[in-house]
């Protein structure tokens, strides 16, 4: 029931209102038929996002952005369901220790992991690399995915492991044909949120991302830096549309409110 | 919603420990270290080292012609400590985080507890309003403050239609537009941490002061507020710290000229490349992060022991 005065519901819909403008008015200015930035009160043009096609340099650091996402949340996510199973599981000495570290990088700011990075991958020559930025991104998305996988694996029923043991299937089986299935949703959505945080991770990458290897918020925040066109906006307005996308799949898998509400993120 | 969630939620900045498995009389197995082998591999070399690395950094000293030295010195903290250029940005990004962390407090607690008091259906839509821009990249929610807030920016021609102002003011380049910005990017999770803290308070207990006579200002006042003020400050706490430690927003609202922690760090390293000093810059932020996420959580923990258990 809805118990809220007046006063209340206005306070609502402005803070809604704060919260989506910034948001609307780049999605509204990507859609503008003129050659500045302006509101597209004259009709809509899709003229900036062709020319974001038409831009090699935005072009290239999209798909570098998707194939690092792809990357890093798959490796993120072949470290994390072990050692989430661990954790979940087993009471062994240093078990706290090795999950606060495994989820220290939530503490540590982005920036001081982007210093960090540059002057570690510049002493062993892995500087400006692909390799190099998907290390770094397994790091920091890794916390993300191991608290979803965790949260599955905790609440397992387990006498249906004990029942697969108890009529022959060897270990790997087990995982393979019971436990993984079980924790099923719980890795998905653990790869959706660390793509999702790979992708959009800006402060780290902007510090290890070369000109020839570089993401599309890298590139994004570069270009801002110089000169604020719709073309930007309309990059922007794209990484949003991607966004709302991959959350509408965590919606479906997953449910949203659980995700954010449940186990929060940083 | 389990309590052990939303502790989850309430701190999603500082690590919590899952609780621990049942079977407390398990033999002792090589399993679980095996299992979390490649994490600890990874993490030891990817995340230790360089941390560590960057530490050895900030002793070493640098010089225009002959690049960065190979001495181990704490010149670069002492020229940090006496140098008043850089008192001036430390104080700024004090000043910008402690703002953002208030505005976040003032709105984000409302907000919590008028979400609490919504209908189910309606409490779903607006908590994926206020949650879901946690999701979207922070340099697209940047770059729609940078079109709001310029001089011709749509803030501004609201402002002079209305006649509030004659003149556009500018919030570009200034620390008004930083904090805006910040407090929008930030002021969620003090939502979900206020949230959080909301879910442990019995509906019961504030029906029992209104049939006892108790004004709705008082309920809000005597029984609410004081079993939210954990809430507030843990996500106080976590606001801060990244306010402090934010790079993006500060970075495109606030301009070359506006310099805080992360971009005076940032700067040092990509073109004045006097890398010592950005390195000491970024461990006296780490330093900062470790001491308000874990003293200050300790302090409130402390504090509430009671509203915790």
């Amino acid at each position: 029931m809805n118990r809220n005065g007046p006063l209340a519901l206005i306070f609502n819909a402005l803070f809604l209102a704060f919260l989506l403008a910034p948001i609307v008015v780049v999605c509204a200015v990507a859609f503008t038929p003129d050659g500045y930035l302006s509101m597209p009160t004259k009709g809509l043009s899709l003229r900036w996002f062709r020319a974001i096609g038409d831009n090699p340099e935005f072009v290239r650091a999209f798909k570098d952005s998707l194939m690092l996402g792809v990357a890093s949340s798959t490796i993120a996510i072949v470290i994390a369901v072990p050692a989430a199973l661990a954790i979940a599981r087993h009471q062994f000495f240093g078990r706290e220790a090795i999950q606060a570290l495994f989820l220290s990088p939530l503490m540590v700011p982005h920036i001081v992991l982007g210093i960090a990075f540059l002057r570690f991958f510049t002493q062993i020559g892995l500087g400006g690399t692909f390799t190099g930025l998907v290390l770094s991104h397994v790091v920091i998305i890794l916390p993300f995915a191991l608290r979803l996988i965790l949260a599955a694996s905790t609440g397992m029923d387990r006498s249906i492991e004990n029942a697969a043991a108890s009529l022959g299937a060897s270990a790997w089986t087990s995982f393979r044909r019971v436990t993984l299935p079980l924790i099923l949703p719980g890795v998905a959505s653990g790869w959706v949120l660390a793509f999702i945080n790979s992708f959009d991770e800006v402060t780290m990458t902007v510090f290890i991302a070369s000109p020839e290897t570089t993401t599309l918020p890298v590139r994004l925040f570069l270009y801002i830096q110089d000169n604020i066109d719709p073309l930007v906006a309309a990059v922007s307005a794209l990484l949003i549309f991607m966004t709302v996308g991959a959350m509408l799949v965590l919606d479906r898998v997953y449910g949203l409110e659980r995700l954010l509400v449940g186990r929060g993120r940083d | 919603m389990t309590m052990a969630a939303s502790t989850d939620a309430a701190t999603p900045a500082v690590p919590t420990v899952a609780p621990a498995p049942e079977r407390v009389g398990e033999r002792w197995s090589w399993a679980p270290y095996l299992l979390s082998l490649p994490g600890l591999a990874l993490f030891a070399v990817l995340l230790l080292v360089p941390l560590a690395m960057t530490a050895l950094l900030s002793l070493n000293s640098f010089s225009f012609y002959g690049g960065i030295q190979d001495v181990w010195r704490f010149d670069n903290y002492l020229e940090i400590l006496a140098d008043s250029y850089f008192h001036e940005v430390f104080l700024r990004t004090f000043r910008i985080a402690a703002l953002v962390t208030l505005l976040c407090a003032l709105l984000g607690a409302p907000q919590a507890y008028i979400l609490r008091r919504m209908t189910p259906a309606w409490r779903s839509l607006c908590l994926l309003i206020v949650l879901g821009p946690l999701l979207i990249s922070v340099v697209s929610r940047t770059l729609g403050w940078a079109l709001l807030l310029g001089s011709t920016g749509l803030l501004n021609q609201a402002l002079m239609n209305l006649g509030l102002v004659s003149e556009p003011i500018e919030f570009m380049y200034t620390e008004t537009g930083v904090v805006i910005a910040l407090t929008h990017v930030l002021v969620p999770f003090m939502v979900l941490s206020v949230w959080a803290s909301l879910q442990r308070l019995d509906p019961q207990v504030e029906n029992a002061a209104l049939s006892l006579g108790a004004g709705p200002s008082t309920v809000l006042r005597r029984i609410v507020l004081p079993q939210i003020v954990p809430g507030i400050l843990s996500g106080s706490i976590i606001v801060f710290a990244l306010a402090a430690s934010a790079f993006a927003t500060p970075a495109i609202i606030g301009g070359r000229r506006l310099k805080v922690a992360a971009t005076l760090a940032y700067d040092e390293f990509l073109n004045t490349l006097n890398w010592p000093l950005g390195a000491t810059v970024a461990i006296l932020l780490l330093l900062a992060n470790i001491v308000i996420i874990v003293g200050c959580n300790r302090l409130v923990e402390r504090r509430y022991k009671q509203v915790f258990e």
